[in-house]
């Protein structure tokens, strides 16, 4: 009984924080149409906030969130498509404000970092594995004089136990 | 083939570097602006209160190069390059104009009494667009600005005289780039 409980005390302590931090949204205003808000909230979560770095302007208190949130619903409310939003972003913060990077020369190697990593991992495998065989196999080859093949056919022919034993 | 026990070393040695690299030198708060050698953006602001004619695009195109300082009353950092901008005001070195950002005319009026005026001309961006079209993210930054009003660079955070010397006296010494 008393082993259930104190895990049961504290899910039910902590379970309320679950849903805060799901609903840690900021809304001021909302567009009037709701297919346009569900579109300023998709953008806006894929902005940084400048101020605290890795979270969404979706996600941030800080004010100039709350400003940039602002003006997302106020392109979509002139009729920007979600790239001009993002272009007038963009213009003024830089890539940065992307938190996710656009696949271009100067993000070459943060795209393709990985899978060079990777392939440089697998060939790195791939030599290691192979000497090894060879070591394996070499000693596996190496033939037994004439004087060790006879001994050993005269131990198997023979009953008596060896001289160890 | 010896020097195999190398790899393990060599690879650990790569990783601190480039971590070292990350935690001490690579400063990730500040975000170099979007507009270099790019005009400023287009802009009219009225001048706070008693503090000189107002502030637009055309007034940064002087012909030199001048400085654009974005600073509010409620910006404890800007108390501390002050010192600096009155210092620069009262040799004559550069003409500097200030960008008062979300801040009230009365709190912004009251602040440069109490603390002087550098400024040739100050423009309230009281709602903080105008802030937002010069990709400022934090107050305050300093814009050093060419004599065709173009965007030379950005300073994040308080003007130092160290960094006055670095990075914006070449500016001013190579006249009119």
């Amino acid at each position: 009984m008393t082993s259930y409980f104190r895990p049961l005390l504290l899910a039910t302590l902590l379970a309320p924080f679950i849903v805060l931090s799901a609903a840690a949204v900021f809304i001021e205003e909302k567009l009037d149409d709701p297919a346009q808000e569900a579109r300023a909230r998709e953008i806006s979560g894929e902005i940084r906030c400048l101020v605290c770095q890795n979270q969404s302007i979706l996600d941030s208190n800080a004010d100039l969130a709350k400003d940039l949130r602002q003006i997302v619903r106020e392109r979509i409310s002139f009729g920007d498509t979600d790239e001009e939003v993002r272009r007038y972003l963009v213009d003024r913060y830089g890539d940065w404000v992307l938190l996710n990077p656009p696949f271009k020369m100067t993000t070459l190697f943060l795209w393709l970092g990985p899978v060079l990593i990777f392939l440089l991992g697998a060939f790195a495998m791939i030599v290691f594995l192979r000497n090894r065989n060879r070591v394996v196999e070499g000693e596996g080859s190496s033939k037994l004089s004439a004087a060790e093949e006879t001994e050993i056919e005269q131990l198997l022919k023979s009953d008596k136990s060896g001289k160890n034993s | 083939m010896r020097l195999r026990f190398l790899i393990p070393v060599a690879t650990f040695a790569g990783i601190a570097v480039v971590m070292w690299y990350a935690l001490f030198i690579l400063n990730l708060t500040e975000i170099p602006t979007e507009f270099v050698s790019r005009p400023a953006p287009e802009f009219s602001l009225e001048p706070v209160p008693g503090y000189g004619p107002g502030l637009a695009q055309a007034d940064l195109a002087t012909g030199k190069v001048v400085l654009l300082n974005v600073f509010a009353s409620w910006c404890v950092a800007c108390m501390a390059e002050h010192p600096i901008f009155m210092e620069l005001k009262a040799q004559d070195t550069v003409d500097i104009y200030g960008l008062n950002y979300k801040d009230t005319p009365d709190a912004a009026a009251q602040w440069l009494t109490r603390h002087g005026n550098p400024y040739q001309r100050t423009g309230m961006d009281l709602k903080g667009r105008v802030g937002i079209d010069f990709g400022v993210y934090g107050v305050p930054e300093t814009f050093i600005i060419s004599s065709d009003g173009k965007i030379l660079d950005k300073i994040i955070g308080p003007v130092s005289k160290d960094m006055f010397e670095a990075r914006i006296r070449p500016f001013l010494n190579g006249a009119g780039s």
